[in-house]
């Protein structure tokens, strides 16, 4: 079994979304030109999620990349709700009193963001009522608490991601009398998501990360060469600070149970993570909740299961880590994955593969000889020149899947080798997990001119 | 960049006589076109309306009106010859592949070289010659058997060494070269010009032009053409020819009846240079360079290089598209393989300066060749278009042969390999052309070996069985968009290899289908066959009987249960089709014929028979999957999956019953193998296919029976000398001149299509005889494999061609099947072959230059065949009733 040039284009391309900041004028005022996304599945359904938006009521841009396990349920609900939060804790006081008071005189409501997202990214129509109800919640809570002050992203970042883990943990404990619904958000809490996302504003640049995807920044060094900034880090067990934390967490008594075989509690791979109650509740709450639940979860094994040396929860929390960065001029390109990509290729790699991409993709500009004098040797050597340039980047348009040609398809020579990316991309549905993770990828491109202004202002 | 193109048109002398016409076409340089107003209204009524004023539209218009057709019309929607034509690189080559391809190129160029006298309007017409060069020992093996096939039909044409290269052309780098062959009388042209000759002439001779006259669409009543709609009113015709070359094909589909033309553009770019400091000389040759996949011309004292890269960029695959017209440019990043590969092989022209590169859509068909003829569902309706980027040395010949098919009812030469009908709807899907022809263009320039396939467009129609099949090795080729299988590898053979099986000599499945063939002998094979059209003709009283009677040479009035084998032939006596018949009652036929006769036989029946309803026809093709059992052994697998005797006495030769094979009811079961060895057809409705083929591997398992494909059947019915339709028979081939006189019924007892061509040929004589040639001195592991067309020499002289081999496992020996004429020796003329003729030659056969010892045959091996068969069966009646 074989697959054509075609065939595997068609399958890297089916999940690849662009995303171009409009222009005024001729001019992108914006720090941001736009993003490249993708996603190339290797569990069947996806348990990957993306989601890019604009914030209309503030500045800036969200763009984030979820990872979830055990199903896709909570990753799917963090994708559709994390940047209401975080856009709802970014809102001055003024405009959430006057979307409290619309939804209340039942008018209009601000549009709070613009979405970005491909056909395949879907929102759930029948939580979307219990979801607002929630955010909704949320933003009273906020203006009640009005400090006045003017909000700080980094503490934004932060309360929005606990408190939507919150709500998880809350709307699984209460029930739903809509036995769909019901079942919907238990497994939205008995599931897990990592997330990581970047609030990028003019030159500031946040990230804040929960778990084990990365966020990276692409740097072009004077000399043109590429280099890469990581701008989060990894919540697992190969982050001695974060081991370190989880010990500090729990009693001396735990320390050799917390963390085995490079798992927390001997289970979970991320150190941090939405949803995964099993790992946030006491246990009488798990079983009340379990047993009380619909037959589908009391049926289910890994649900009733109660994680070895469960003596002190919770053992997991939600709360990211939030770096902020100031945009330079040589600050090219963000590069947001979750592990299945850094599983696989060396962020140095990613760095130089995008740069070159992104650079190659300037140079395509075809060539015209118009009324020059130009002979056919000069433009030999000039055509040679270019196609050693953009050999690879030929068939994509997209750097998400430039990207994940490569990570897939790279042989030992770090070139991309269409027979490998056959057989990667040909496996079946159940082998496909053992050889690689879900991937999914934003690549965020800077707007150079645009931050080169801000950085002289001030 | 307009300014250059306006130069290639720059030297015509317009001379038409057509007074009205010269006003229009004077100001076709014209800036302004809107204020232009039409000089000239169009006609009402014409015979001939042909849309298209590129060289394949002027062509026919020129043909036409020689023949003297005169009530003619052709539209242009733009200037004449100011599409594809106008940006044709000019190139009239006469290596082609393929016989009735060369005879067109030969027809163009001898009409090219006369047409500047003939018409007075300068053509450029230049016989450089041509030089094509090969880099491989493949390549020079590829040129030398065209070299052999131009000789023969008195084209001059020699292998050349390197050196000789160098001698007859001073730019060319020789070093990476093993050959070459040289054809001197090549030629160039500006095709822009000859389209206007050719116009000039068909306007003297009363043809009626009009430029900037876009057809919108061909109506039609009752499956005939009565007219054409376009944007400056109607004209009504009988007859209709789309050469609207790439927009052809959305013109068929344009009607409410469509008109399925598979072809499809893709973008086609050439150089251009300034002259050189010592400008090059005008009768240069032409170097073509398949091997870096280019072609180099002089030009203007410069050059013109162009070629057919290996990523082509198809366009216009949704049609007429503004927006991508507009975006033909020059790209140089995508033409950079290509300028590499001229300056490898003429390294001097680094210094030469660059005039433009020039981009033109050339449109490419499904199969690399071109598309002629009348549609099969409306009559009246001509097309000629999909030149395949080979328009100007096809357009005199193909011209030639459509109006010739328009005027006489058949063009002159055999056209099916061109014909429209060898495709059906099954190829007018967008994806799959912009998909195939995006393999073809590269084609052009790849090495054609014996038995390669089409890697794209593939798996369209599959029989129920082929997943089954293919999980124990099937190895694929398609015919008509059917999948069937070549051959079965055996577990652990190496996969990788077999797939790469290209080349002239042994193949490396010979063993493979050795033991395949082996098994049809001795045990029992079984081949899916299910690509065979199938058609079910009915009446309610005896129509069926009367017209099938009429229509077909052999006597079908047979008791019911009877199968027949007959021809179904042309008034000249030459086969239309070649079939199997089976009387199911005596109201209904079951007709079986070649996979590629489904669009054709069933527009010639439908032609043909009577309109009406208690006749009907049904292409059932779809509705059976045919099991082909093979073999001495195949009468006890049936008989015991059926319960019922299936010895001579019940179920004699050509006999079709309907039976029960295991659990499924109702196979119509035919002992016909199609290849001269014992065995059956099964025909099972399609729902039983996988519980049939399950039993019968059971059954036969026993017997030893196994898989085989179309491999080793080809091997069987070549040595059993049965000729296949298509490969073998043609238009032009009658049953007399193959030995098939005992199938045709000059007595039964009423007039039948042929009839009298017929038994003219029986009273004087054949010119032609299907011939069987043992091949001597032929070392099968070290020699040139025979492949078809190779040229056949009686006493040393050329004779005709060979139409099909294989090797025979059997004789171990390969055997050629083809025609041998008489040529007279003095006058050229063709003599009556006689048995004696045949039998009193030495015969040669000619593979790529290279010529073996043949022994000729008139008659199969049948008596030791029939011979063994007979024991066998005196044997097995013994064991049943043990």
């Amino acid at each position: 079994f074989y697959l054509t040039p075609p065939q595997v284009n068609s399958i890297l391309k089916a999940n690849e979304y662009s995303f171009k900041v409009p222009e005024f004028d001729g001019k992108n005022v914006s720090s941001v030109l736009g993003f490249d996304s993708n996603q190339l599945p290797a569990n069947a359904p996806i348990e990957d999620r993306r989601s890019a938006a604009t914030c209309l009521q503030t500045r800036g841009m969200l763009l984030g990349v979820f990872d979830g396990h055990a199903g896709c349920a909570c990753a799917q609900a963090v994708s559709e709700r994390l940047f209401y939060y975080i856009a709802v804790s970014l809102l001055p006081h003024e405009t959430l009193l006057e979307i409290e008071n619309a939804v209340e005189s039942g008018r209009a409501l601000l549009p709070i963001l613009q979405w970005h997202k491909h056909p395949n990214d879907y929102f759930s129509k029948e939580a979307s009522k219990l979801y607002f109800n929630s955010l909704r919640t949320y933003w009273q809570e906020l203006i009640d608490l009005n400090s006045g002050e003017t909000t700080d992203v980094k503490e934004a970042l932060i309360n929005a991601f606990k408190r939507l883990d919150s709500d998880i943990s809350l709307e699984a404990q209460v029930g739903d009398p809509n036995s769909f619904l019901n079942y919907l958000v238990l497994r939205v809490a008995f599931s897990g998501a990592t997330a990581c996302v970047a609030h990028v504003d003019g030159v500031d640049l946040h990230i804040a990360n929960t778990g084990d995807s990365r966020a990276m920044l692409g740097v072009q060094e004077e000399d043109g060469s590429w280099s890469a900034v990581n701008l989060s880090y990894d919540h697992n067990a190969q982050n001695e600070h974060e081991v370190e934390r989880v010990k500090m967490e729990h009693p001396k008594s735990e320390e050799k149970s917390l963390v085995k075989q490079d798992r927390l509690l001997g289970l979970l791979m991320p150190f941090r993570a939405f949803g995964d109650v099993k790992f946030k509740w006491s246990i009488e709450l798990q079983k009340r909740v379990v047993e009380s639940g619909p037959d589908q979860l009391n049926d289910n094994e890994y649900t009733k299961f109660i994680p070895p040396n469960y003596h002190t929860p919770p053992y997991l929390t939600a709360e990211p880590e939030v770096i902020h960065h100031r945009l330079r001029p040589q600050d090219k390109f963000l590069v947001l994955a979750t592990d299945g990509l850094w599983e696989t290729m060396h962020r140095q790699d990613v760095a130089r593969i995008v740069g070159e991409y992104l650079t190659g993709v300037h140079h395509q500009q075809p060539i015209a000889v118009g009324g020059y004098k130009v002979t056919l040797g000069q433009m030999h050597g000039l055509l040679t020149e270019r196609r050693a340039k953009i050999s690879s980047v030929f068939e994509d348009q997209n750097a998400a899947t430039h990207l994940i040609r490569h990570a897939v398809g790279n042989n030992e020579f770090g070139t991309v080798d269409h027979e490998r990316l056959s057989k990667m991309l040909s496996l079946p549905e159940e082998l496909a997990r053992m050889y690689r993770d879900d991937i999914t990828i934003i690549v965020v491109q800077f707007n150079s001119h645009v931050i080169g202004a801000c950085q002289n202002e001030d | 960049a307009a300014g250059m193109f306006l130069r290639l048109l720059s030297d015509v002398r317009w001379r038409a006589t057509n007074p009205k016409w010269r006003r229009m076409t004077c100001s076709q340089r014209s800036t302004s076109s809107t204020a232009e107003p039409h000089p000239v209204s169009l006609p009402a009524q014409a015979q001939v309306v042909i849309c298209g004023g590129g060289i394949m539209g002027t062509s026919v218009a020129y043909h036409l009106s020689k023949m003297g057709w005169k009530d003619i019309v052709l539209l242009e929607q733009g200037r004449l010859a100011a599409g594809t034509t106008r940006f044709c690189a000019g190139i009239v080559s006469t290596a082609r592949h393929i016989s009735i391809e060369l005879k067109m190129a030969d027809y163009s160029n001898k009409l090219y070289q006369q047409l500047e006298q003939e018409t007075g309007v300068k053509t450029g017409y230049v016989k450089t010659g041509s030089i094509s060069l090969a880099q491989t020992q493949d390549r020079l093996i590829s040129l030398k058997r065209i070299a052999s096939s131009l000789n023969v039909m008195g084209i001059p044409c020699e292998i050349i060494t390197p050196k000789q290269v160098a001698q007859l052309h001073p730019l060319i780098n020789i070093h990476d070269l093993v050959g070459a062959m040289y054809v001197p009388e090549d030629a160039l042209v500006s095709s822009a010009n000859v389209s206007l000759a050719l116009a000039t002439a068909a306007s003297r001779n009363g043809v009626q032009i009009h430029e900037r006259t876009s057809v919108s669409h061909v109506s039609v009543q009752k499956g005939r053409v009565t007219g054409v709609e376009t944007d400056r009113g109607q004209i009504q015709c009988q007859y209709f020819v789309n050469c609207a070359g790439q927009w052809a094909y959305e013109l068929g589909h344009s009607g409410e009846e469509s008109v399925n033309i598979p072809l499809h553009a893709c973008e086609h770019f050439y150089l251009l240079t300034h002259p050189l400091k010592e400008p090059l000389a005008s009768n240069l040759p032409t170097i073509v360079d398949p091997d870096g996949r280019i072609y180099i011309r002089n030009w203007q004292g410069g050059i013109l290089s162009g070629g057919f890269e290996k990523n082509p960029k198809p366009l216009f695959t949704e049609g007429r598209n503004q927006l991508e017209i507009q975006n033909l440019q020059e790209d140089w990043d995508h033409f950079e393989p290509l300028l590499s590969a001229l300056l490898r092989r003429m390294p001097d022209l680094e210094a030469l300066q660059i005039m433009q590169l020039v981009n033109c859509p050339e449109s490419f068909t499904p199969d690399m060749r071109c598309i002629l003829g009348e549609s099969p569902a409306v009559r009246g309706y001509f097309v000629l278009a999909g030149m395949n980027s080979a328009g100007i040395s096809y357009g005199g010949g193909a011209g030639k042969y459509l109006a010739e098919w328009m005027v006489n009812g058949y063009p002159s030469e055999n056209v099916w390999p061109l014909d429209l009908k060898r495709f059906g709807t099954l190829q007018s899907s967008r994806t799959f052309l912009r998909h195939r022809v995006m393999e073809v263009m590269p084609l052009m320039c790849d090495l054609k070996v014996p038995r390669w396939d089409f890697q794209t467009g593939r798996q369209l129609r599959t029989s129920p069985l082929y997943d089954r099949l293919d999980a124990q090795g099937a190895r694929w080729m398609e015919k008509h968009g059917f999948e069937r299988v070549k051959y079965f590898v055996p577990p652990g053979k190496d996969l990788l290899d077999l797939d790469q099986s290209k080349t002239f000599y042994k193949p490396d499945w010979f063993d493979i289908v050795g033991s395949e063939v082996k098994c049809c002998k001795e045990a029992v094979c079984v081949i899916d066959m299910s690509s065979f059209t199938k058609f079910e003709i009915s009446s309610t009283g005896d129509q069926a009987l009367e017209s099938l009677q009429y229509l077909f040479s052999n006597d079908l009035d047979v008791p019911v249960g009877h199968v027949v084998h007959t021809g179904m032939l042309n008034e000249k006596g030459g086969y239309e089709n070649d079939c199997s018949i089976a009387r199911l009652s005596k109201r209904s036929f079951f007709m079986i014929s070649p996979t590629d006769q489904q669009v054709h036989c069933w527009a010639w029946l439908k032609n043909r028979l009577p309109d009406d309803s208690n006749l009907t026809m049904e292409d059932v093709t779809w509705k059976y999957t045919a099991l082909n059992l093979i073999g001495p052994r195949a009468v006890d697998v049936l008989s015991e999956l059926s319960y019922a005797p299936i010895t001579p006495e019940h179920f004699p030769s050509l006999f079709c019953k309907e039976m029960s094979v295991g659990y499924a009811n109702g196979i119509r079961v035919m002992s016909i193998t199609h290849t001269g060895e014992p065995g059956f057809m099964l025909y099972i409705p399609i729902e039983y296919a996988l519980h049939v083929y399950n039993e019968v591997m059971n059954m036969g398992q026993k017997y030893g029976i196994r898989n085989a494909g179309y491999y080793a059947l080809r091997s069987l019915r070549i040595e059993k000398f049965f000729a296949f339709w298509g490969q073998d028979l043609d238009a032009f081939t009658t049953p007399m001149e193959c030995g098939r006189e005992f199938q045709v019924k000059l007595e039964k007892g009423m007039q039948f299509v042929g009839q009298e061509a017929l038994l003219e040929q029986k009273q004087n004589g054949v010119y032609k005889r299907f011939t069987m040639f043992i091949l001597e001195d032929h070392d099968t592991d070290m020699d040139l494999w025979p492949w078809w067309g190779e040229p056949i020499f009686r006493n040393g002289r050329y004779v005709g061609k060979t139409t099909s081999s294989a090797y025979s496992y059997t004789l171990e020996r390969h055997v050629c099947l083809g025609f041998v004429q008489h040529f007279d020796e003095k006058t050229g003329e063709e003599l009556v072959v006689t048995t004696d003729f045949i039998n009193q030659g030495e015969y040669e056969i000619d593979i790529a230059g290279q010529r073996f010892q043949a022994k000729a045959k008139l008659y199969p091996f049948s008596s030791l065949f029939t011979h063994r068969r007979r024991k066998d069966e005196v044997e097995l009646s013994g064991y049943q009733r043990e």
